[in-house]
């Protein structure tokens, strides 16, 4: 049995574009080419008859309607648009925004910038499990506060939220509710009337669809109002300016009808592979722990830290194998990951932590070469280590006075 | 993050990889870095009667390039003196791994352990002259 090498383990980064997605987008690129804000002549009313067709897609999944559906470039600028957005239009009601610590960088940069604007922002810590409290929120909440913003699945370490308990605080407030729901879309079943969302951030490529398409969910009943970042020919409700990335749009649309369509069998088969996975590695390696809750997790998300072995030789090591690690060295920053600050991993087990994100494409074996290849080098890797050493020794690292250069 | 060949060379077959008696009195250990920090260098030299290194063995926790840095620093400081050792300098490393800016504080690590080992071999020459012996370096802890 041969593995195609490198084997991609990396699908909270991006996905590759399913084939069947391609096919449906292809002749938005040719014939069909034209301006969906062309109201006179049959290009226009083709691309927009697509765009329609997609944006209800697009509702479907989150039980929306289409008419709720606002096009971005992607999660980021719905991040953007959602939180800049709500406290610019809100800004009279209150100026205090809650969000949480493991949040994506495009919302707690935006909320930074509103910080600087002089808005108050409180920054929730989560549990132990990676989650948030509700009741943590409840207390965090004032007669100021605006917004509420927490994301549906975190990226790194899959958990998935209590959003429906969340949403339920949130509106017991007053407040409005933003969810980046980038990562939890497509793979867990989400409602907007469930959560109570009243904005909620999605996209294409992170469900198998196109990159540099995405949508901010924004809610018509009762009416949610925010400002537009973007100003320029009224596209989107007067939300998001710009002509419409047509061929984007209708992958994003069919990426998620094959979604719907798919999630609860794919969610089952990556499930199980993901604990094929994870059996296989803490079997065959000691101090070996999940970061965060299994119990509520992507099906696809497993994050493990491999005590004394550091995530970015590990990835050298994994070469073949595209994992991602929530290691100092790995960013641009070299400051720790906030979401393992945040669950407060001891300082044994920081940078060690390593992501592996499976998807619709990956196979048993896949799964299986790349475990054998973990287990192969975390040993090797471990020989290396000191600190693997001193705790074999029965040396305690916590008492170490280290020394810091 | 793209890494040089040599980086990658060292890291792939690691030189002088493992572990020197600490007790050995001819044996100073350095361990520099912090595992909060994400590297944790722990470099052992022994050193014969006249000042000349004749063995040199590290274990790294840390990335590609702390584990390059280390391994490199074994190779060229067997056979030098101890004040020669002492010259190296966290820049010649750099260079010759061709280490990028952010991976710079690894060639400093590296040369800290060199100082740290040397120290630590240093402190228990003393120990020994003053008549006190007995405890050997414990390789814990960084030389400053």
């Amino acid at each position: 049995m041969t593995v195609k090498l490198p084997i991609y383990l990396d699908n909270h980064a991006t996905t590759p574009l399913d084939p069947r997605v391609l096919e449906v987008m292809l002749p938005y690129f040719t014939q069909e080419f034209g301006n969906a804000a062309s109201r006179n002549h049959v290009f226009g009313w083709h691309a927009e008859e697509a765009v329609e067709q997609a944006r209800a897609q697009i509702g479907t999944i989150i039980g929306a309607s289409g008419k709720e559906i606002v096009f971005t470039s992607g999660a980021t600028e719905s991040d953007n648009l959602a939180i800049k957005g709500a406290a610019e239009f809100h800004h009279e009601r209150g100026n205090h925004i809650v969000t949480c610590q493991t949040e994506h960088k495009a919302v707690l940069d935006s909320c930074k910038r509103l910080e600087k604007q002089g808005f108050e922002v409180t920054y929730l810590p989560v549990e132990k499990d990676g989650r948030v409290d509700p009741e943590r929120l409840r207390a965090a909440m004032t007669a100021r506060t605006i917004l509420v913003s927490l994301m549906l699945a975190n990226n790194e370490i899959g958990v998935v939220h209590p959003v429906v308990a969340i949403g339920k605080v949130v509106k017991e407030q007053g407040a409005l509710f933003h969810i980046d729901a980038v990562q939890g879309v497509g793979k867990v079943p989400f409602n907007v009337d469930e959560a109570r969302a009243d904005l909620v951030s999605l996209s294409a490529h992170k469900m198998y669809g196109p990159k540099g398409i995405g949508a901010l969910y924004v809610r018509r009943k009762p009416r949610v109002r925010i400002a537009p970042l973007i100003d320029g020919g009224g596209h989107e409700r007067g939300l998001r300016s710009g002509t419409l990335n047509v061929p984007g749009i209708v992958g994003f649309g069919a990426a998620c009808a094959l979604a719907q369509e798919e999630m609860a069998a794919e969610a089952l088969r990556l499930g199980s592979l993901r604990e094929r996975l994870r059996r296989h590695l803490q079997e065959h390696l000691p101090e070996t722990y999940v970061n965060g809750s299994l119990e509520h997790r992507l099906p696809g998300n497993l994050n493990l830290s491999f005590a004394y072995v550091e995530g970015e030789a590990m990835m050298m090591a994994l070469k073949d194998v595209a994992v991602s690690s929530g290691s100092a060295c790995t960013s641009a920053s070299l400051a720790p990951s906030s979401v393992h600050r945040s669950l407060r991993i001891g300082e044994e087990l920081a940078h060690t932590s390593i992501r592996f994100g499976l998807g619709r494409f990956n196979t048993e074996e896949e799964i299986d070469y790349g475990a054998a290849l973990v287990v192969d080098k975390v040993r090797k890797l471990r020989e290396l280590s000191p600190l693997w050493e001193m705790a074999q020794q029965g040396v305690d690292l916590k008492k170490i006075e280290w020394s810091h250069p | 993050m793209p890494y040089s060949d040599k980086v990658i060379d060292h890291y792939e077959n690691p030189r002088n990889v493992g572990t020197l008696d600490p007790e050995d009195p001819q044996v100073g250990t350095g361990m520099v870095g912090a595992p909060a920090c994400g590297d944790v260098m722990k470099l052992q030299l022994k050193i014969g009667a006249d000042g000349v290194i004749e063995d040199a063995k590290f274990k790294t926790f840390g990335c590609g390039s702390a584990i390059a840095s280390s391994s490199l620093v074994t190779e060229w400081v067997k056979g030098m003196s101890i004040e020669k050792a002492l010259e190296v300098k966290n820049s010649a490393i750099a260079e010759e791994l061709s280490l990028p800016p952010v991976k710079i504080h690894c060639s400093v690590l590296a040369e800290d352990a060199i100082k740290a080992a040397i120290a630590d071999y240093r402190a228990k020459q003393q120990r020994q002259g003053a008549g006190g012996g007995g405890h050997g370096g414990n390789g814990t802890a960084g030389g400053k």
